[in-house]
Parts: structure tokens; sequence; C-alpha cells
């Protein structure tokens, strides 16, 4: 199988504090891939790198073979690697539908065009249309995203990360502070959005990552320690003691 | 030569500092609060006028002392029923507010004391020659703004090392989110830091004034060459500030004092046409681009070290 | 369906051609020479306040110098038109805004290129640091710029088409209206593209902006530009108006008066700085008649509107239109409701004011006309006269003041009332 995401030996510090000390990591196209960890492992500090957030200290990044280290973070996304973020990161006073909308645009190719009527563009609209209806927002189109309700704001920004048509999806924490009933419906709007993509997700809850993922890779204070599928990350020694040990305070 | 080195450099040390009274009341606002006082400037101008004022009643003394006091209590007035309501419209509703401010400031300025110059002077005690650099006499209150300004910077420091207040205060310069998490009372802080920071300027304002010319204009003319210094030296920057503000005033007094020119430096086996920018520049002495040099300072800076240089804080 | 599409066409074309019959028929109803005048200040306004808003309301970037690109245009203009008038160029004088938007664009590039790389506060003092540099560039550069006098021109000289020579100020104002309706026209549909809509998205989350694939820095770059562009036609009329360009066009009070024009009107709406440019102008040419001190004033408002209508007067007539709903009858009456709590509240608002201001024009008054003895002309009207020198007046403001103050306090709770009721009343009958 080809390699989507590789990492080699990626390295950041910020200062002296080192937060990711030298990580290799390869995730192959089509796959579900978890990464968990403790809290203050480096998990978000991995994703910032991955996605252009974060310039790496050193080591390199590479997407379907091609070197993407220190490129900005718009040049990865036109890669094809789109990413959600933590702390719920939208377009506040904008509609539900011009925030897929402006996620749309640059995968149709119009670029920073200002001659054509953004309204009569019907490709923008069947895919936004087509998003907003895969996260379960048709009925929520014209609302300004900032008053939505916390879950609908996380499920929109799935929807924002997924609607350009990457290939390779980055969710960080999708279901972080969302209820029971709320964290089934994010986990099985996952599920359908990452169909046929390679998706890389942190998350808190092993309940999720054990259903979803179909490898993980545990991430222990920036470095990690087994990368391997669900069943054998449940009985690795090394995983129990360094994590799922520590994670029981949780 | 050296005589003209000297009084530059002495001439261009205190506005430097004249500036850094300002500037560090700038910086301190900006990085606790996050809020650039556009209306800085028009607090040292106020601090000149109320000295002014304050002077033809009960003397140079208290002016210099009440003057400072009234700007920055009412400073902090603002801060607490004008700026803090802006506050929940994000930072470009804050900048205006405090660009209308110096606007409102200026007029009121206008109002009461004229759009022409006020007579304010160096009081008669400190109206002598302190010493003399060959043939020049330096003016005793000018060395006694230098001397001030250097005893107000040596008591910022005291202030922001040796006291509670002042650890609050570096605390937040660089964790501006955790103060108001270690259970300090933010809206106040902010409140005391506009009033320091104003009062500052004012003092600033109420020396200067003296020395140079007290007119509704001041402000007007100073406040873009405050932002210069706070960009120059990277925005969020103490230490930045500091030697951007030596930078330009030494910049500016020793263009003022050059006569050169390109047409004198090249000589004049090549004139251009009169009349045409070309000759336009070739004439154009120091002296008289003295003005521009921090603007072409600051478009260096923003062309090589966007984040100023001593900054590190992206904005 | 063709009919709902026709009145859609309709609807969309119907405005642009109803502005378009008003700018026609205007100079008509405001026949005086003072008031064409103003109306051809108020059109370049217009286009400048608009372009400013390219920035401020679409983009979010709050330019302290965008008199800059005004100003430059309006130099180049008029150099353009002395050289088109030497050399017998056969350029009619209505393309000439042309040269001043290409000018406006070459320098929004060559300047935007430096400071449009950050945002924020950052991008604000660059603008206030370059719009400086521009500034103090004029007095060394006296060739282009003409010093104190500034570079004169004279706008009859060019080619004539069909014998209009533009002499006129009705002949400037059709110059001028055609042009703003253009330039209006061009803007709003700017807003309504790709770039328009990311130019919002730089706005509200720049950084989020970098994770769908586009670059802020280049969105805002281009805003820029193009706000230079139509900064520069701004100025470019400007010029030909007054057949003059001057170092004060590139000046800080240019710059602040277009930023007061389009936050004054609103910036989150299109219409906003259009209503705060024709504010502006009429203020600007209505104060001074009535005080001295009219810009204090004018800040007074400015600071008012940030305080207390952060959407500007466009924000202020938007919140009414909640009220338009159900049928017509209903609609009217509820704004006919609340226009009557309205006309109470602003009864005490008015005596309040009236006392701010007699006391403000009193110190002014005394502190500056001391010479001129205690009597005072108050609003430059010889029957209000005044006599500072007794303390009536000075009392009778502060009772004005403060009584007017409570007075307008204790209408705030009827007409919240009236609001919420008017509210919940056109709710049900929207549903």
């Amino acid at each position: 199988m080809n390699s989507a995401v590789e990492l080699k030996e990626l390295q950041k510090r910020f200062g002296k504090t080192e937060i990711i000390r030298g990580v290799s990591l390869d995730v192959k196209s089509g796959e579900r891939h978890a990464v968990i960890g403790p809290n203050g492992a480096g998990k978000s500090t991995l994703f910032n790198l991955v996605s252009g957030r974060f310039l790496p200290t050193s080591g390199s990044i590479h997407l379907h073979g091609e070197n993407i280290t220190g490129m900005r973070p718009f040049e990865i996304n036109r890669r094809g690697l789109s990413r959600s973020f933590q702390v719920t990161n939208i377009f506040p006073r904008l509609s539900v539908w011009e925030n897929i909308r402006c996620a749309v645009l640059w995968s149709k190719g119009y670029k920073y065009s200002f001659w054509r009527n953004i309204d009569k563009l019907e490709d923008v609209r069947a895919r936004t249309q087509e998003i907003l209806e895969l996260i379960n927002m048709a009925n929520r189109a014209e609302i300004p995203a900032g008053v939505l309700s916390y879950a609908e704001q996380r499920a929109l920004e799935i929807g924002i990360t997924i609607a350009g048509g990457a290939d390779i999806i980055l969710l960080d924490e999708p279901t972080a502070g969302m209820s029971r009933s709320e964290t089934e419906h994010a986990v099985a709007l996952i599920r359908k959005v990452s169909e046929g993509r390679t998706l890389i997700i942190i998350e808190h809850d092993m309940g999720v990552v054990f259903d979803l993922a179909d490898r993980i890779s545990v991430l222990v204070y920036g470095q990690i320690i087994a990368t391997d599928e669900p069943a054998k990350i449940k009985s690795n020694q090394k995983v129990q003691e360094a994590y799922l040990g520590a994670a029981g305070h949780d | 030569m050296a005589e003209l080195i000297i009084i530059s450099t002495l001439n261009g040390v205190l506005y430097g500092m004249l500036l850094f009274l300002m500037a560090s009341g700038l910086t301190l606002i900006f990085s606790m609060m996050g809020v650039l006082n556009f209306a800085h400037a028009s607090f040292y101008m106020l601090g000149a006028f109320l000295g002014f004022q304050i002077s033809q009643w009960a003397g140079f003394i208290p002016a210099i002392i009440l003057a400072p006091i009234i700007a920055g209590g009412l400073g902090a007035l603002i801060e607490r029923y004008g700026l803090r309501t802006v506050h929940k419209h994000g930072h470009v509703a804050e900048l205006l507010f405090t660009f209308g401010l110096a606007f409102i400031i200026e007029e009121t300025i206008q109002m009461i004391w004229g759009k022409l110059a006020v007579d304010y002077r160096v009081p008669s005690f400190l109206d002598f020659s302190a010493f003399t650099v060959y043939a020049t006499n330096y003016p005793a209150y000018k060395a006694f703004m230098l001397l001030f300004s250097i005893a107000i910077f040596v008591g910022l420091i005291f202030l922001l090392t040796r006291t509670r207040a002042g650890l609050i205060i570096q605390a937040s310069l660089t964790h501006p989110n955790m103060v108001g998490m270690l259970g300090h009372n933010v809206p106040r802080v902010f409140m005391m830091v506009f009033g320091l920071g104003t009062s500052l300027a004012a003092i600033a304002g109420a020396i200067a004034g003296a020395a140079f010319v007290t007119q509704s204009n001041m402000a007007a003319l100073l406040g873009p060459i405050l932002f210069v210094v706070v960009v120059v030296g990277g925005l969020g920057s103490l230490w930045g500030a500091f030697v951007a503000s030596l930078l330009i005033g030494l910049l500016q007094t020793f263009a003022i004092a050059s006569d050169w020119s390109l047409s004198k430096f090249l000589g004049s086996s090549y004139t251009p046409a009169s009349g045409t920018i070309l000759y336009d520049v070739w004439t154009v002495t120091i002296a008289q681009i003295g003005p521009i040099l921090p603007y072409l300072l600051l478009v260096l800076v923003l062309v090589f070290r966007p984040t100023g240089l001593f900054g590190t804080r992206d904005t | 369906m063709s009919n709902n599409t026709m009145s859609a066409r309709l609807k969309s074309y119907g405005i642009w051609i109803a502005a378009a019959l008003l700018l026609l028929i205007l100079p008509f109803i405001f026949s005086s020479g003072a008031s064409h005048t103003t109306m051809c200040l108020a059109g370049i306004m217009i286009i400048f306040a608009l372009s400013y808003n390219m920035l401020l309301g679409q983009t979010g970037m709050l330019s302290f110098g965008h008199a800059v690109y005004y100003g430059l245009a309006a130099f180049v203009t008029a150099h353009s038109m002395n050289w088109l008038a030497k050399n017998g160029v056969p350029i009619p004088l209505l393309l000439v805004p042309v040269v001043g938007g290409v000018a406006g664009l070459f320098f929004g590039i060559l300047f935007g290129s430096v400071s449009t790389r950050r945002g924020g506060t950052a991008f604000a003092m660059i603008s206030l640091g370059l719009a400086e540099l521009v500034y103090s560039s004029s007095l060394i550069l006296r060739s282009f710029f003409g010093g104190e006098e500034g570079i004169s021109t004279d706008r009859t000289k060019l080619l004539r088409v069909f014998g209009y020579n533009f002499g006129p100020q009705i002949q400037v104002y059709y110059l001028i209206a055609a042009w703003t309706l253009l330039c209006v026209v061009l803007m709003y549909a700017l807003t309504r593209t790709p770039f328009g809509r990311m130019c919002n998205a730089v706005r509200e989350n720049p950084e989020r902006v970098e994770f769908v694939g586009y670059n802020p820095q280049f969105v805002r770059f281009i805003a820029f530009s193009l706000a230079g562009l139509f900064a520069g036609i701004a100025g470019s009329l400007a010029a030909i108006n007054i057949e003059l360009a001057q170092a004060s066009f590139v000046g800080a009070a240019q710059s602040g008066a277009v930023l007061l024009a389009a936050y004054i009107g609103g910036v989150a709406f299109f219409v906003g700085p259009i209503l705060g440019a024709i504010l502006v102008t009429l203020l600007s040419i209505k104060l001074s008649d009535f005080s001295e001190i009219w810009l204090l004033y004018f800040g007074i408002l400015f600071i008012t509107i940030i305080l207390f209508a952060p959407y500007g007067l466009s924000g202020l007539l938007m919140m009414h239109a909640q009220f338009w709903r159900g049928p017509i009858g209903g609609r009217i009456s509820r704004l006919l409701k609340l226009l009557g709590a309205y006309v109470v509240a602003a009864i005490p608002a008015i005596i309040m004011i009236a006392g701010a201001v007699l006391l403000i024009e009193m110190i002014h008054h005394v502190s500056q006309k001391a010479a001129e003895g205690p009597m005072m002309h108050f609003l430059r009207r010889p029957y209000l006269t005044v006599n500072t020198a007794s303390a009536i007046p000075w009392i009778g403001a502060l009772i004005a003041l403060f009584a007017g103050f409570f007075a307008f306090r204790f209408t705030w709770p009827t007409v919240a009332s009236v609001w919420h009721k008017a509210l919940a009343d056109a709710q049900r009958s929207g549903s």
C-alpha cells in the first residue's frame, strides 16, 4: 500500500522545551489511524506540524511521497490534506452556508476570482448543499455559525474540514465535550465522511478509538511508543504501563 | 565636528528618553490589554497643556506633579467608562475608540486653549546654562529633562522588577491570559495600567512642553512617530521600545544637524534639470528629510524583519 | 418559472435603475449651485468610503492611511490633465478617472506588498506610518506635489465631446454621478464573488482561511490593491472637481474623514458607507455654519456611535427590518408605534444635547473669545445671544444637561417595552 502521510524523525522545540522528540510514522492510504496519548504528549502539536501551522525544528513530512516540510498551511491544504481543530475554529458571523462554501471554493478552482458571481457557480452550490446534507445541517444553512449549539459547531467544523474534498483528513478531538448521544452521532458522521479517504484522528474516548481505527499510534512524551492494530495495542505491555495505566486517573 | 556630535548626542538621547516615556506606557497598555492606544500622544499633549495651565496658577513644580496625576486619572476613567464598554466588540472597535478619543482631545484642547501655541516657558530657576561644550551652551532645563526622564525610567524599572504590582504586569506581558486565572482583578489592573501609561505620557508632555512648542497639533505630529517606535522595537517589547526610542531620537537629531545632500556629496559634476523629481531628490538635505527618516526606517524594518527589532509576538 | 426569474432580475437590477434615475433628477430637486457642489463632494466621498469599507468592513483591515491612494491619484490626475491639455492628446475628461484608478491601483500594489503581510493592529500602524511617509515626502518632492500651492489644472482644456467642456458645475455633477454609480455597482458586485466572500472569511478568522486552501495575506493584498483602485478614482474625481490637487489630499485628516464616514454609516452593511459619506459631507458643510468647534461635535458623534451603535446608522436602520413582516397595515402600525416612542425619548435627549452644546460653546467663548466681550451668539445666531458673564445661562445649561439626561434615561424602559411588544407582534404575524 502507498503511504499517505509519512513523518521522518520529526522534532519540534519551543525554546528549550522539546515537545515532539523524533516521531516517525507511516500512515497508509485509505487507513483510519488514531493517535492517542496522555494530555501534553504532543498530539495537537503533531497535527500542527503536519498541517503546516508550525515549522518542525528538524525532520521531514511527506504527503503521498512529496516532501511538504516548511510549506504553508494553504499549500498543504491544496495538496489534499485538511484538518479540524480541537478548539472550534469557524467563521462565527458568516452563515453555516457561507462557512461551508468558503471551504469548497478553492477545490473547485475558483481561487481569488473577483469577476465571477458566486451565486451562479452551480458546482459550488451543489457541493455545499451536499456537505450540508452530509453533516445534517441543511435546515440550518442561513443561521450565523456563531449562534449554533456546541455539537452543531463541532459538526460544522468537520463539514468545513471535508468540504474541499481532501483525501487526507486530520480530526483533532472531534468528540471532545460531547454527550454520549452526540458522540454517537459524531462517530457515525466521521465514519461516513472518511469513507474512501485517509483519516488521522486524535481522540481521548477509547470507545471511539477502538471502534473507528484500523491502526493506533500511542504518543507519550513526544515519542511514539507503539503503532499497531487496536487489539494488539490493547495488549501491548509498554502501552499499558505508559499510557493506559496513567489514563485510568482521567 | 566634535562639538556637533556631543551636542547632537545629548539632544538625541534626550529626545529618545522622552519618546521612551511615552512608548513605555504605550507598550505596557498594548501588551496587557491588546489595545494600541491611538490617543497616547494626546495624553502627552494633555500633560503639556495641563502643565502650562497649572504652572500659570501654582508654579512649575506643582505643574509637573499634578499634570500627570490629572491626566492619568482621566485616562483611568476613560478606560473604565469608555474602553471597557467597547472591549466586547474586539480590538478594531477599541482602536477606533482611541482614535475618536484622540480626535476629541485635540478638539477639546483647541476649544479651551485655541489653535496657537501657548506660552509655556522654562521656569526661571532652571533657565541658565548648565555647562558649555566648546562654544555651545547646554541649557540647564535640558539637563534637568534628561535627568528627570532617566529618573522616571529607573523608577519604572524598579516598579516592574521589585514590586508586586510590577510582577503582575510583567507576568501579563508574557502570558496575558494567565493573570486573570491567578485570581487578580483583571479589569482593575487594566484600569491602573491605562492610568499609569497615560500619566507617563503626560509627564513627558509636562516637562517637554516647556522646552518645545505647546500647541494643539503636537499630538498629531508626535503620535505617528510613537507608533513607529513601538513597531520598529517590536510590538509589546519594552526593551525594543527603549532601543527604538533612542535610535529614532538620535537619528532625527543628527539628521537635523546635518546639511548633506546628494549633490553636495557627489559634487557639482552632475545636476538634474530643475523642476524634476530627480532634482528634488538630488538637492534635498538630510536635515530636510529628517522628518521622514523614522518612516523610512519603519518600511525597512517591515521588509526585513516584520516582527520588529525585538518583537516575538505577532498580532 | 420565467416570471419568477423576470421578477428576480427586476429586483436586482431595479434598484440600480432607480439609483440612476435618482442621480439624474437630483440636481433638479436641489437646484442651487451650493447643493450641486455638495452633491459632487458627496458622490466622491461615497466612492472613497466604499473603497475604504472594502478594507475595514469586508476584510477587517483598519487603515489609517487610505487617503494616500486617493491623494496620490489626485496628483497623478492633475499632472495627466495638464500633460493631455499641453500636448493636445484627444482623450476626454470623462475617461480621466481611469488614470486615477490606475494610479491608485499602482500605489495600492506598491504599498500593499509591504503592509498587508500582517493584519490587525500591526497593519493599522503600518498604514499610518506609510501615510506619514507619503505626507512628509510631499514637502520634499515639490515638483510632484507642488509645494504649498499644490498642482492646479484646468478641466475645460481637454478634448470636448458633444460640446461639453465641463466648465459648469452641473456637467461635473453628471460626470461624478456616472462614475459614482459605476463604482458602486462594481464594488457591490465584488462582494458577491469568490474573492469577496473570502475577504469576509479573512475578516472573521484569517487562520482558518489558511486551512481551506487560501492565503489570507494574498486576499488582503488583493483587497488592498482594489481598494486603492477605487480610492484612486475618487481622488481623481476630487482633482477634477476642484481643479487642484493639494498635499492635504494625502494627509491624516483626509484618512480620518473617510474612516469616520464609513464607520458612522456602518461598516457591516454595504449601504452603510454610502449613508455615512452623505451624512459626513452634509455635516461638514452645515455644522460649520453653526459653530467654530464643529469638529468636536463630530468627534463626539463618532465616539457615541462606537459606544452605543457599533453597527452605525445602517445598523440602526437594519434593526428595524425585523418589524417589516406580515400584512402591510401591521408593519406600518408597528413602525408608527416605535416612532412615537422615539419622539418621546428624543425630547429630553434634545434638551440634554442643547444643554451640553451651550455649555461647550460658552466654555469656548470664555476661554478663546474673551476679547470680544461676554456676549456670545449661540450657534452663530444673533437672535440667540447669551451673556456668558451672567450665571444664569451656565446654570440653565447645567440644568438642561442633567435634567435632560435623567428624563432621557427615564424614557428608556418605555422605548424598550414598545420595542419588545412590536417585536413579539411581528414574530406572531410573520409565522
